[in-house]
């Protein structure tokens, strides 16, 4: 279970999130829409201990733990996974070494032991033939000169060998072709089981038709403004984002305070009857 | 006394005694490389080539050529860290003189010499008279070299001839105080090939040494030569080295400079086309940590046309370290069809280190292709993130980034053992090093070797 509550973020100085609150469950399958600059990326990085980020209030549990005070590395050791928006080249280092200090660094930590050379490869070639990878892509360096697609199949490639308890998919989708979507969304949902959580980002519907998610959130402005089933995103599609934002503005324009009051209450009271369990 | 008058003492007492002495051209060359030296002194930092690198402190340092030896059981310590391969061949040297006994030389083809200096001044020293050099060559520490070199490797390999496996000469430097001048000769006939490696080490790491290292390399018609220096000196120790090549048509001079050890190290490196058609790639790294300091000061003269050259360093720097690199190169009139490449990198691992890399180009020809470019940075934060979110602590991701920087030199060297040596001195400088054990891989299928390696 991972429960974030009035997360505030800022970087800079600038506010991005404004008191988030989400909820998700094990075993569920959140979206997480919004418009460009409502801040998704920002939580992902946030989840995930990115330090360029100032965390100025709320609070992150998961299983009890406070996330917050995690390092990087151990969050991912404990079973959180990012899946980048924009996965990172890494010329000189090989995809193998790679994937290969990865999977033992989360074993090392779960007290299994570490996989040798020879089961790696064959675990990993395994997994490569599911997403639909050439072996070439072990010996090449780290996400160097790859197309789009190969570096989002690259990440639900690590995704599979680390087996997170979370994993947060950060706009996974952008810039694929509907075969590379789907591909990448079939190795999603091969990993959907009841004791692994998934918060799947996305701006766009289209990847909701192949990842059917439990619940669906809208974020604005740097919080939660709508929570729904996944027929929300369907109605996002139609209708576009203008509206819900309207709706739950709590700053924009010369709005008095008391309809300020007003926006702020039904966006709670929205997220009351949609966000949570 | 000053250390000018320290070093004409030395002169006047071990000169009798150098070898080769009884040889009138030889004798007269020291006599005139001393009197260069005392002329000129250490190059200051008034010297626009030593601007980053005044050797001026070594007027108040006291090393001496006492040529006292090196401990057996010190030296098979050393020695036992290098890995032997069958086919290869190696000559050693402790405290500025070659250790008989130690080496092995390999079977070689028929005419290859490959001995110590002193060897070849007592044979057939008409060759090594060719090679020897003159006294204005380089700058003043190169004169004191041609006046004091005891020992170093004579190499010739007849025209036509490939020599099999690599050649190492091991260097080993003495106790505190000492200073070993070694002078290298290589000479490979039109046609030849051979892969040569210097190393620099140290017999006690906190040793303040001097080692002065000159090598001469002449490349005939088309001859390939592979050259590497690897300088893991201690961390007290001034290395001052210069490695000149001269080229001939249609030949290739492959340079590697992998600089580790040493408070000073200064490396001068330089060929010169002068027939058409050469090729040269002078690809180098160095890793430098503490008040330590490295120069890289390299020159290429294109002095004919067609002729093709490519530069890479890079550099680490962490602590208040400082790296220097220089890269001039000269087209001269009438070299058309002048194709030069140079890159130099620098990564800073720490807000006090400090890098100074710069191009120095003169182009008297047209028709010419001259490319250049510097970079200084830093780890990159989101590299380091992504890897730490994969579950890498953040020394290994920083370390694997470092190494990842440093991988494109490594990937340059041909010679898969010597790219081993390489890469295995560079990990021996990063904090949890060992950790990156396996990570040859991507280096070895970019250039077309194994595929992978892992231990099994």
């Amino acid at each position: 279970m991972l429960t974030i509550s009035g997360l505030k973020v800022s970087v800079g100085g600038r506010q991005i999130l404004r008191g988030l609150d989400l909820q998700i469950g094990d075993g569920e399958v959140h979206a997480l829409m919004g418009p460009n600059g409502s801040g998704k990326s920002t939580l992902s990085q946030v989840l995930a201990g990115r330090d360029s980020f100032t965390v100025d209030g709320g609070s992150v549990t998961w299983d009890g733990r406070d996330v917050l005070e995690m390092s990087t590395e151990d969050r991912a050791r404990e079973g959180m996974f990012l899946a980048f928006q924009y996965p990172v080249e890494i010329p000189g280092v090989s995809n193998a070494y790679f994937l290969k200090a990865a999977v033992n660094a989360v074993r090392r930590h779960r007290g299994l032991a570490e996989l040798d050379a020879m089961d790696f490869l064959a675990r990993v070639k395994a997994e490569m033939k599911a997403v639909g990878m050439r072996e070439e892509f072990l010996y090449r360096s780290v996400n160097e000169g790859f197309s789009g697609g190969e570096k989002k199949r690259n990440e639900v490639l690590q995704m599979a060998l680390l087996e997170p308890r979370l994993a947060i998919l950060d706009e996974t989708d952008s810039g694929l072709d509907i075969d590379a979507l789907r591909v990448v969304a079939d190795g999603v949902n091969r990993l959907r089981s009841p004791d692994r959580s998934m918060l799947v980002i996305t701006h766009y519907q289209r990847l909701l038709e192949y990842i059917v998610p439990d619940k669906v959130h809208v974020l604005g402005q740097g919080r939660i403004v709508r929570s729904g089933g996944p027929e929300l995103a369907l109605e996002l599609e139609a209708r576009g984002y203008a509206w819900l934002l309207e709706e739950s503005a709590p700053s924009s324009g010369p709005q008095s305070g008391p309809a300020r009051a007003a926006a702020a209450a039904a966006a709670a009271a929205a997220q009351a009857s949609g966000g949570r369990r | 006394m000053s250390s000018v008058d320290l070093w004409r003492a030395a002169f006047d007492e071990r000169a009798p005694t150098l070898p080769g002495a009884s040889l009138p051209w030889l004798s007269r060359l020291r006599a005139q490389a001393l009197e260069r030296f005392a002329d000129e002194g250490w190059p200051s930092g008034r010297l626009e080539a030593w601007r980053h690198t005044s050797l001026v402190f070594m007027n108040s340092e006291r090393f001496a050529p006492v040529a006292a030896g090196v401990d057996g059981a010190v030296l098979s310590r050393v020695l036992a860290g290098l890995r032997e391969s069958p086919d290869d061949h190696w000559l050693v040297f402790a405290d500025g003189r070659f250790v008989p006994g130690l080496g092995a030389i390999g079977s070689l083809p028929a005419g290859v010499r490959v001995e110590s200096l002193a060897a070849a001044l007592a044979g057939d020293a008409e060759p090594v008279e060719a090679l020897f050099g003159d006294v204005a060559e380089g700058a003043s520490p190169q004169a004191l070299n041609a006046a004091l070199a005891a020992d170093g490797a004579f190499i010739d390999v007849p025209a036509g001839v490939a020599v099999p496996g690599v050649i190492h000469l091991v260097f080993i430097a003495g106790a505190a105080g000492s200073a070993a001048l070694l002078r290298n000769l290589i000479r490979a006939g039109a046609g030849a090939q051979l892969t040569v490696v210097e190393h620099y080490l140290a017999s006690d790491d906190g040793a303040a040494t001097l080692t002065n290292a000159v090598t001469r390399i002449e490349a005939g018609a088309d001859a390939r030569v592979e050259h590497q220096k690897l300088q893991q000196e201690g961390v007290a120790a001034v290395h001052l080295a210069a490695i000149g090549g001269v080229q001939a048509r249609g030949s290739r001079l492959a340079s590697h400079s992998l600089s580790f050890g040493a408070r000073l190290a200064r490396n001068d490196i330089g060929t010169r086309f002068d027939g058409t058609g050469c090729e040269t790639l002078f690809n180098g790294l160095y890793h430098v940590d503490g008040k330590r300091h490295v120069d890289h000061h390299t020159w290429i003269e294109h002095a004919s046309p067609h002729g093709t050259s490519e530069e890479l360093y890079r550099g680490i720097l962490d602590d208040q370290a400082r790296g220097v690199f220089t890269g001039r190169i000269v087209v001269a009139p009438g070299a058309m069809r002048t194709d030069a490449r140079q890159r130099a990198d620098n990564l800073l691992l720490s807000a006090g280190a400090e890098a100074d890399a710069r191009p120095e180009l003169e182009i008297y020809a047209d028709d010419v292709k001259c490319a250049h470019g510097a970079t200084v940075g830093q780890i990159d934060e989101t590299s380091l993130f992504y890897l730490r979110t994969r579950g890498l602590d953040e020394v290994h991701a920083r370390n694997l980034l470092t190494w990842a920087f440093a991988a494109e030199v490594l990937e340059r060297i041909g010679v898969a053992s010597l790219r081993a040596q390489a890469s295995a001195a560079l990990r021996a400088k990063l904090p949890g090093g060992e950790a990156l054990e396996i990570l040859d891989g991507a280096a070895l299928q970019r250039s077309g070797g194994a595929v992978l390696e892992m231990p099994a």
